[in-house]
C-alpha cells in the first residue's frame, strides 16, 4: 500500500456536489469526491453506476450539469477534449489511445513534438523517451512500433506519456482488465513509484482484490449515488461487494455438483497442435465444467479456435462422443453440437450496429427459414425466449447492440451461443468487464447448464472464477499444457505455479 | 437483480431522426419532381417519364447488384467496362451465329444467354480473386476495369462493333416495346428491384451480406461462410450487369470503347444516395432505386430547361452524392 501523505494534506482535485444528466436521464446525483497528492483512490461500482461519467467529468471530457470542480484549491472549469492534460490531469482510457503505426517515442511526444529550427528533433525525443522508460523500469525501445508491443507495454507507454506531461492527477479506467497477474503487478509497482513522487492516481477496477492491495481509499457508486468513501484498511472484499450491489453476495458461486465419476467423455483432444498450441491433450466429461487457466497469451483461446475449426490444426486428433472429427468450418462444429463463445464480444461476437434480433439469430439463421425466406415471427419468439432466460435488458429490441451495457451484451452473446443448442460450450472469458451482479447471474447459468448435462470449457483469466466454478482445471503456459488440477488441488497458488512455469505435471512431454 | 442501470441515455428526437433517414431520399425525389413540374409542363408527360426510367434502368439494374456487393463490405469498379465488353462479345456472337442459325429470335436468345453467362464468369473471376486471392476489392476490380475496357477496344479494333441490321431489327423491341405501354427495361428493372428487396430483407443471404459488411470477424465466428457469401455477391453483380446489357444492346445495336463509361460511378452513387453505407453493413434496395431515379431526373430536368447548361449534369450529381453522405454522417454523430 502506498503511503498517502496523511489525511490532512489538501486535496489536489475535488468534485463538489457534482450532478450529471444526459437529456432527461440523470446519471450522477450530487457526488463528492476528492484526491490528495500521492494517494491512490479507487472508484468502484457495477456497470452503469456512473464511474465512467465521474472520471470523464474529473478529466474535463464531460461538463457537470451542476456542482463544481476544485483544482489546487481553485474552482475551475476543466477544458473538454483532453485539454485538461496541459493542466496536469491525464486520463488513460481503457481502450488505449495510441496510434499503432507510430513508434513509442513518437507516441509519447505526439502533439507536442520537440523541435529545432522548425524541424522535428528526433534525437532529443528519442533520448528523452528512453530516459522516461528507464525511470519507469520499462523495457520498451523508443523506436518500437506501438503495434508490436503487448497490451501491458502499451499501457506503460501511455503512463510514460502522462509523466512526460508532468501529470499530477492520473486517472485510469480499468487498467488491469486486459492484464495478466504478473503484468498487473508491474503496473502496480509503477503506480507506487508515481505516488511516491506525489502523483495522485484515480483508478476504476472491477477486481476487488486489486483494490484492496493498491488503493488508499475507495469510493463506491451505485446507480449514480455516492454510497461511501472509505479508507481501504477498514474494508474487506465482501464489504465492498455488498456496498456495490446493496445486498449480500453470499452465493457468488453456486454450489458445485460433481459430474458422475463414470460420466462418458464427450470431447477428447489428443496431441493437438496449431498456431500457438503445442501438443495439448485433455478429456471433457459429460456434465463437467473444465476450467482453463493460464496467463494472457498462454494459448487457451488458440486451443478453442483450433478445436472448433476457426484456425487450422496442424496435428493431433479430436473425438466427439468417441468419434473422430475434423472441423474446418465453424458451421461444422456448431452442427455437431459444439459451440465457442468468443471473449471479444465487440470485435468478434456481436454486430454492434444492429439490433438484438439479428444478433441473436445470426449463428442459427437456418432455424428461422420457412420456404426459403426468413420467418421474422420465429426470430421474434426466439428473442423473447432468450430475453426471459438470460435476463437481457434493453430499452427495446431495435436499439443497436453497441449501446447496451457490457453485461447485457454478454448475456445476449450467451443467448446467441445457446440458440445452437450445443452439448459442449467453450466459453472464453464469459465475464470480462462486466459487473458483479451480472457475473453472478452468468455463474449460475453456467452451473445450471452443467447440471443439465451440458459440458463446459471455461477459459478465464480471473482465477477466482475458475476456482469457484470448475470441477477440474487445465493450466496452460506458452502454448503447452502444464498441469491438470482436481479437487483440493484447485487453489490460486497451485494454478499460479503451473501457469508461471514453476511446476509442471507433464515434464516428460515438455522435454520431448 | 436490481441493477436497472440507466443504459446509455436515449438521445432526444431520435424518432424524428430515424424518420428522416428513411424519408430523406424520398423527400429529395419528391422535391425534384416538383421542380421538374414547375420548370416544364412536359415533365410529367408519359413519354418523358418512361424515357427517363428506361434510360435509368441499365444503371438501376447494375446498382441493385452493387447494393449487395457494397452491403457485404465490397466494391466493384469494373461494372462499366464489364458492360462494354459483354455488349461487344454479345454482338460478335450474334453476328457470328447468323450463318448457322439464320436471322431470328434464336440468335437473339443465344446472344442474351451469352451476355448473362459472361457476366457470371466475370463475377466469378472478380469474386475469386478477392476472396481466395485475398486481394482488396478495390484493387481487383480496378484491375479488371482496365482489362475489360482494353478488351472491348481490342475486339472493336479501336472502332465500333455493330450488330447485323436485320438481327437488330428483331432485337429492337426488347428496348423499345413493352407490356401495356411500359417499356421492357422498366419492367425488368422493377422485377429485379422487387426480387432484390426480397432477397435483401427476407433471406439468410441478405442478412449475411449485412453481417459481413458490418463486421467480417463476427460473421466468421457466427459460422457464416464469409468467402462464399462474398463470392456470391460478385457473381450476382456480374449476372445483373449481363441483364442490363441485354436490355442495352437493342437500344443502339453497337458497342465501342466508350460504352458504359462511368457507369460504375453512377451505380455506386445511386447506391449511396439511397442510404446504403459505403463501408458496408447496411443496405436497402428500394433506396438504391430511388437514388438511381434521382440521378436520372437531374439529367432530365437539366435537359428540359434552358437556364443552366446541361453540361453541368455531372456537377449536380456530384453535389447530390456529397450531400447524401454528409446527411448520413450527420445522423450517425448527432
Amino acid at each position: 500500500m502506498s503511503s498517502a501523505e496523511g489525511t490532512t494534506a489538501p486535496a489536489v482535485l475535488s468534485a463538489n456536489r457534482i450532478s450529471k444528466s444526459f437529456g432527461e436521464i440523470p446519471v450522477l446525483f450530487s457526488i463528492d469526491f476528492d484526491i490528495k497528492p500521492g494517494e491512490v483512490h479507487a472508484i468502484i461500482g457495477e456497470n452503469g453506476a456512473g464511474k465512467s461519467t465521474l472520471i470523464k467529468i474529473l478529466s474535463g471530457i464531460e461538463q457537470p450539469t451542476s456542482g463544481s470542480i476544485t483544482y489546487d484549491g481553485e474552482t475551475v472549469t476543466l477544458p473538454p477534449d483532453g485539454k485538461a492534460e496541459a493542466m496536469g490531469i491525464v486520463l488513460i482510457h481503457q481502450e488505449l489511445n495510441l496510434a499503432e503505426h507510430l513508434t513509442a517515442s513518437e507516441s509519447i511526444f505526439l502533439g507536442r513534438e520537440l523541435k529545432r529550427f522548425g524541424f522535428l528533433d528526433l534525437g532529443a525525443m528519442r533520448s528523452k523517451a528512453a530516459e522516461l522508460m528507464d525511470t519507469l523500469h520499462v523495457r520498451v525501445d523508443p523506436d518500437d512500433r506501438i503495434g508490436t508491443l503487448s497490451v501491458a507495454d502499451k499501457q506503460m507507454v501511455e503512463i510514460a506519456k502522462a509523466i512526460s506531461r508532468d501529470a499530477r492527477v492520473l486517472i485510469m479506467d480499468e487498467p488491469t482488465a486486459v492484464l495478466s497477474v504478473s503484468e498487473t503487478q508491474t503496473l502496480f509497482e509503477q503506480i507506487r513509484r508515481l505516488t511516491a513522487r506525489g502523483v495522485a492516481v484515480i483508478f476504476i477496477s472491477h477486481k476487488l482484490d486489486e483494490i484492496m492491495e493498491l488503493a488508499d481509499r475507495v469510493t463506491v457508486l451505485r446507480d449514480g449515488q455516492l454510497i461511501a468513501t472509505v479508507g481501504t484498511e477498514s474494508l474487506t472484499p465482501d464489504s465492498i461487494a455488498q456496498m456495490m450491489v446493496g445486498r449480500e453476495l453470499s452465493n457468488l458461486y453456486p454450489p458445485k455438483h460433481e459430474p458422475d465419476v463414470d460420466a462418458p467423455v464427450v470431447l477428447g483432444v489428443r496431441n493437438l497442435t496449431a498456431k500457438g498450441v503445442k501438443d495439448i491433450s485433455f478429456d471433457l466429461k459429460r456434465g463437467e465444467i473444465l476450467g482453463f487457466a493460464g496467463l494472457i497469451g498462454s494459448g487457451r483461446t488458440a486451443v478453442a479456435e483450433a478445436i472448433v475449426g476457426l484456425s487450422h490444426r496442424t496435428g493431433g486428433d479430436i473425438t466427439l462422443d468417441g468419434k473422430p472429427v475434423n472441423f474446418t468450418q465453424v458451421a461444422q462444429s456448431v452442427d455437431a453440437g459444439l459451440a465457442y463463445m468468443t471473449k471479444d464480444r465487440k470485435g468478434k461476437g456481436l454486430l454492434l450496429n444492429m439490433g438484438l434480433r439479428p444478433n441473436l439469430t445470426l449463428l442459427t439463421l437456418n432455424k428461422h427459414i420457412k420456404a426459403g425466406f426468413l420467418d421474422s415471427s420465429s426470430e421474434e419468439r426466439a428473442l423473447e425466449r432468450a430475453v426471459r432466460r438470460f435476463d437481457i435488458r434493453a430499452r427495446d429490441a431495435s436499439v443497436a447492440v453497441g449501446r447496451l451495457s457490457g453485461g447485457n451484451q454478454q448475456k445476449l452473446m450467451l443467448g446467441k451461443t445457446m440458440e445452437s443448442e450445443p452439448d459442449i460450450i467453450i466459453m472464453d472469458e464469459p465475464t470480462r468487464g462486466i459487473d458483479v451482479g451480472t457475473k453472478q447471474q452468468i455463474y449460475h447459468i453456467i452451473a445450471a447448464l452443467a447440471a443439465e448435462g451440458k459440458s463446459i470449457i471455461l477459459i478465464s483469466s480471473e482465477m477466482q472464477e475458475v476456482i469457484g466454478l470448475s470441477h477440474r482445471v487445465v493450466v496452460m503456459r506458452e502454448g503447452r499444457l502444464t498441469g491438470v488440477l482436481e479437487g483440493a488441488e484447485i487453489t490460486e497458488a497451485e494454478i499460479m505455479r503451473y501457469a508461471a512455469g514453476i511446476k509442471s505435471g507433464n515434464d516428460e512431454r515438455i522435454s520431448a | 437483480m436490481s441493477v436497472s442501470a440507466p443504459d446509455i441515455p436515449a438521445k432526444p428526437k431520435r424518432g424524428f431522426r430515424l424518420d428522416l433517414k428513411t424519408v430523406g431520399p424520398l423527400l429529395a425525389l419528391a422535391l425534384l419532381v416538383l421542380l421538374g413540374i414547375s420548370l416544364n409542363e412536359n415533365f410529367l408527360s408519359y413519354n418523358n417519364l418512361t424515357n427517363v426510367l428506361a434510360r435509368s434502368s441499365f444503371i438501376g439494374i447494375i446498382a441493385i447488384g452493387a447494393t449487395f456487393v457494397i452491403t457485404a463490405g465490397g466494391l466493384d469498379l469494373s461494372v462499366g467496362s464489364m458492360a462494354a465488353v459483354i455488349a461487344g462479345v454479345m454482338i460478335m456472337v450474334m453476328n457470328w451465329l447468323i450463318p448457322t442459325m439464320g436471322i431470328g429470335w434464336g440468335v437473339v436468345i443465344a446472344g442474351m444467354a451469352t451476355g448473362i453467362l459472361l457476366g457470371g464468369v466475370a463475377g466469378v473471376f472478380n469474386g475469386t480473386m478477392i476472396t481466395r486471392g485475398r486481394i482488396e476489392a478495390f484493387i481487383v476490380t480496378l484491375g479488371t476495369m482496365g482489362i475489360f475496357r482494353s478488351l472491348v477496344t481490342f475486339l472493336a479494333d479501336g472502332g465500333t462493333l455493330s450488330l447485323n441490321f436485320q438481327v437488330a431489327d428483331v432485337y429492337r423491341p426488347v428496348y423499345y416495346a413493352g407490356l401495356l405501354g411500359v417499356p421492357w427495361p422498366i419492367i425488368v428493372f422493377a422485377l429485379v428491384a422487387i426480387g432484390g428487396e426480397v432477397v435483401m430483407r427476407y433471406t439468410a443471404f441478405g442478412r449475411y451480406c449485412a453481417a459481413i459488411g458490418s463486421n467480417e470477424q463476427v460473421a466468421r465466428y457466427s459460422s457464416i461462410n464469409v468467402d462464399n457469401v462474398r463470392l456470391m455477391t460478385y457473381i450476382l453483380q456480374g449476372v445483373l450487369v449481363g441483364v442490363a446489357v441485354l436490355l442495352y444492346v437493342p437500344r443502339l445495336g453497337s458497342a465501342s470503347s466508350t460504352t458504359g463509361v462511368l457507369w460504375e460511378l453512377e451505380a455506386i452513387a445511386g447506391v449511396i444516395i439511397g442510404g446504403t453505407t459505403l463501408k458496408g453493413g447496411y443496405g436497402r434496395i428500394w433506396g438504391t432505386v430511388v437514388g438511381v431515379v434521382i440521378l436520372g431526373l437531374i439529367g432530365n430536368i437539366l435537359n428540359l430547361q434552358s437556364l443552366i447548361s446541361p453540361y453541368l449534369n455531372g456537377a449536380f450529381q456530384g453535389v447530390i452524392i456529397i450531400l447524401a453522405v454528409l446527411l448520413q454522417r450527420g445522423r450517425k454523430n448527432a
